[in-house]
């Protein structure tokens, strides 16, 4: 269970400035809106109410871990100060918790709505609101906004309202999405260009927007286990395991050493078969079509294994609370032992039609310069972090399942450029190569579930896990209040960070630069969205 | 070496027998129009099924195997599909410049298609300036991409627009100075004069070292020229999803379709013809017997075989490569290609006036 601090909001950016410049936590790992109701006669005395929102913290240096919290009884303005200013990633994550919870934030200078429409009413976050009485199938399309609406605080303490604009009307916008070849999925962003030269990206969010954690707050906790496939579907498996954990230790459920040898192999194939992925769309992106059948070549007898295993090759649904779904199928491990020597076999083929193309390394070298303090400012992990020379790899700094048992690098690379990061997903998919063949002779025998009753209550409290999903740190934050449903589950997003960072990327390179760079994030849609 | 203007002039004496002479030319026209177009069309069909193929062996792939035997039937089915769909207008296009784009596209890629000799006395345009009279041909097509772009109203044909009118017209010159190296080694601008001065060896063996340079460098800026890959950026699909053409539908944009495939045959056919020998059968001198077994061969056969090389060699480099972007593009034009270009020009004379060549 997290230890979470309360602050009062009047103090808190005092203390969390505190933190950020003494504590040196400038990672901030999640932000996550609550609707923790309103007061009660019953309520214990040290209980939190109101509308609020937890900051999940940790030091790069010294690895050290904070939540902190903080929450306001207003449910008809409620007002909070920011901290966008000091870390750059809050910006956007604060713009979700407005839109859900309609928390306005106090300096943070984009306040519109982030995934819903522009024309939603209400926020459907909070447990009082009804989203569906307000809301009818909308007949008419959205229209874009360009104004926001920032919130200041004058010194003596009263508040006045600052009109922004996001784009001038001088300037050639185009969109690039929600339809888009590059832009793997429906992400749309508006691009303010001169000539070829990109001048600001505006990422518009919310295609794909199904409201996840809305429906997890009315689905018992084996129902909430089949969307976590659909957030990121290429880290299935990962984001998963995630929750199940989170779940397993709100529980106290201790599982077997089969199950996290299963576990910790799907993982790793998973990353394997993502990273494939990842290959194939960033040279799809850069032009060459040719490596993308090798890419999907090779994903394939991953999908394959899966399927023998799982029944499922893209949403796999393999792992349930205390334990996986199935037992391993006889020929899984005969058929990773093949995978391995034939994957160490052709990688070769991958790097001389791509790698070491000169247009291919002229494309990707020098472009998108991301220096350390903006993958950690911006909370940019997963490949992109490492190739910004950031170690921030869950699987070493909070080893979980057998990672702290395995050998293995972590990948990094200084240069911070989309090179780096093709580089570091490459090298990658040779360390799971690793970590597979030391665990795939060792599987112990013993169960493969660990029995546990039909209805699935977890104790009150809030429980946070993270993974490294194939693109980053995946978190699963689970409040419960002991019930069968879960009050609130949030996911950290793995992508929300990479469609942040974008425009610091891009800004001032060429339109062509914009594909290479989106490809070498490797971000997936639907996991930004939820 | 059978000589195909005995068929013509035949044809032509023929006609004059019966009707005054204003008439015979004229039926002859329409009748080398109905022939450009025929042999054009089949051309296009023949080149986007090679494609296709080409691009599904590059790819651990098979292409197009459902329609008809190993798929032939496909293209056909393609063409009657883009035949029967409907011609949209955007509402706030140029209407004229967007209905008149794709018409110079195709128009420029005929006139330049109708220079090419395919055998021996099968020339539709040859006069003294043919040369001359291919590369002024072949620039009108980028006015056809400029008004498809600016005529569509959308900014990402505009985009493409932009890009292609750079790109063609920086190529332009670098394919313009490769074939003036070979006009340098030959003395003259007329086709059927480049193709008999290398009836004892094509002239990439003749013009020994600029002349391998000029036909790399005409391969690269052919290419660049008919906005193919690694050179599509005009089109790049990831990036502007189909650029000047995004907004064309139905036969305008099959014409620029058309246009597309049959300017990399052109390339290729003007390369086979100034450097390969084009009809010219293989020729090695010494060997009497062997000579005379390759003049069994009919022209026409030695130039398509040799134009459909270089286009199988064009389309491994697109399949192969990924895209430039655009600066590095107009880079590698201005700072490397045209001045090895203009020194392979100088270094070609040099040779000439020496006569230090075959």
């Amino acid at each position: 269970m997290e230890d979470i601090k309360y602050i009062e909001p009047a103090s808190l950016r005092d203390e969390m400035l505190h933190l950020r410049n003494e504590k040196k936590m400038d990672f901030l790992r999640s932000l996550i809106g609550m609707d923790w109701g309103v007061p009660t006669e019953g309520d214990a005395p040290d209980s939190t109410r109101g509308l609020g929102v937890v900051y999940f913290l940790e030091s790069t240096e010294t690895h050290e871990r904070t939540t902190v919290k903080t929450s306001t009884l207003d449910r008809e303005h409620p007002e909070l100060p920011t901290v966008s200013d000091i870390w750059k990633t809050a910006k956007l994550n604060e713009r979700e918790v407005f839109d859900f919870f309609g928390i306005v934030f106090v300096g943070n200078d984009d306040m519109r709505r982030i995934f819903l429409r522009n024309d939603w009413v209400g926020y459907p976050m909070r447990k009082d609101d009804e989203p569906e009485k307000e809301n009818p199938l909308r007949m008419d399309n959205e229209e874009t906004v360009d104004e926001t609406t920032e919130v200041e605080l004058n010194p003596d303490g009263t508040i006045k309202d600052k009109e922004n604009l996001v784009f001038k009307d001088e300037e050639y916008v185009i969109n690039i999405g929600p339809q888009h070849p590059s832009t793997h999925g429906v992400l749309r962003l508006r691009v303010s260009i001169e000539g070829e030269t990109i001048k600001k990206i505006d990422p518009v969010l919310g295609y794909i927007h199904r409201g996840i954690e809305k429906m997890n707050e009315s689905m018992t906790y084996p129902q909430t286990l089949s969307l976590t496939d659909r957030l990121d579907y290429f880290a299935g498996m990962q984001s998963r395991h995630a929750l199940c954990m989170c779940i397993e230790k709100a529980m106290g459920l201790e599982v077997s050493d089969r199950i996290q040898y299963i576990r910790t192999i799907m993982d790793e194939l998973q990353r394997i078969s993502s990273h494939f992925v990842f290959y194939a769309c960033l040279a799809m992106d850069i032009g060459a079509t040719t490596p993308w059948f090798f890419g999907f070549r090779d994903r394939e007898k991953i999908m394959d294994i899966f399927e023998e295993t799982c029944g499922g090759r893209l949403m796999t649904h393999y792992n349930v609370i205390g334990g996986v779904q199935y037992d391993i199928h006889p020929n899984f491990v005969k058929r990773v032992k093949e995978f391995i020597p034939y994957m160490r076999g052709i990688i070769h083929e991958y790097h001389d039609l791509f790698t070491d193309n000169i247009i291919a390394q002229n494309r990707m070298k020098g472009v998108g310069y991301l220096s350390k303090e903006d993958v950690i400012a911006f909370g940019a992990t997963g490949g992109t972090g490492r190739g910004s020379g950031w170690h921030c790899d869950v699987r070493k700094r909070i080893p979980y399942a057998l990672y702290d048992k395995v050998n293995f690098k972590e990948i990094t690379y200084n240069e911070g450029d989309s090179f780096a990061r093709y580089m570091v997903r490459m090298d990658e998919i040779m360390e799971s190569l690793k970590i597979i063949e030391q665990l795939i002779d060792n599987i112990p025998e013993g169960d493969f579930r660990v029995k546990t009753k039909p209805i699935i209550k977890v104790p009150e409290g809030s429980y946070y896990q993270a993974v490294e999903a194939s693109r980053g740190e995946f978190g699963v934050f689970l409040e419960s209040h002991g019930d069968k449903y879960p009050y609130r589950l949030h996911y950290r997003s793995t992508g929300l960070p990479l469609v942040d960072i974008l425009d610091t990327a891009c800004r001032g390179l060429k339109i062509a630069d914009l594909m290479t760079i989106g490809g070498s994030f490797d971000y997936v849609i639907p996991d930004i969205d939820r | 070496m059978f000589d195909f203007s005995i068929v013509t002039s035949w044809i032509h004496t023929t006609l004059t027998s019966v009707m005054p002479e204003g008439w015979a030319v004229f039926i002859e026209c329409v009748a080398i129009a109905v022939w450009i177009i025929t042999i054009y069309a089949l051309l296009a069909i023949a080149l986007i099924y090679m494609e296709r193929k080409v691009c599904g062996f590059m790819q651990c792939r098979l292409g197009p195997n459902r329609v008809g035997k190993w798929g032939c039937f496909q293209v056909f089915a393609d063409v009657l599909k883009m035949l029967t769909k409907e011609i949209f207008n955007p509402k706030h296009a140029d209407q004229f410049l967007y209905n008149l784009a794709p018409y110079l596209v195709i128009l420029a890629s005929f006139l330049t298609f109708a220079c090419i000799p395919i055998n021996k006395g099968a020339s539709i345009l040859d006069f003294n300036v043919g040369v001359f009279f291919l590369i002024a041909s072949s620039s009108i097509g980028v006015l056809g991409l400029l008004l498809a772009g600016w005529g569509s109203n959308n900014k990402y044909s505009l985009i493409g627009a932009m890009r292609s009118g750079a790109q063609i017209v920086s190529y332009e010159l670098s394919a313009g100075l490769s074939i003036m190296t070979v006009v340098v080694l030959t003395g003259s601008m007329s086709f059927s004069d480049i193709i008999s001065y290398q009836t004892n060896g094509w002239l990439i063996f003749k013009g020994h070292i600029p002349a391998v340079i000029a036909f790399l460098t005409y391969i690269i800026a052919g290419n660049a020229e008919c906005n193919r890959g690694p050179f599509d950026l005009p089109e790049a699909e990831s990036e502007l999803t189909a650029g000047y053409h995004t907004e064309y539908s139905g036969m305008h944009f099959g014409f620029f379709y058309l246009a597309e495939y049959l300017n990399l045959f052109i390339v290729a056919a003007v390369a086979a013809t100034i450097f390969l020998g084009g009809w010219m059968p293989l020729h090695i001198s010494g060997l009497a017997g062997f000579n005379a077994v390759m003049d069994y061969i009919p022209g026409f056969i030695w130039f398509f075989a040799k134009a459909f090389f270089v286009v199988f060699l064009l389309m491994w480099i697109k399949w192969t490569y990924p895209r430039l972007r655009i600066d590095q593009l107009l880079s590698f034009e201005w700072k490397y290609l045209m001045p090895l270009c203009l020194a392979n020009l100088l270094l070609m004379t040099i040779i000439t006036a020496f006569g230090l060549h075959f």
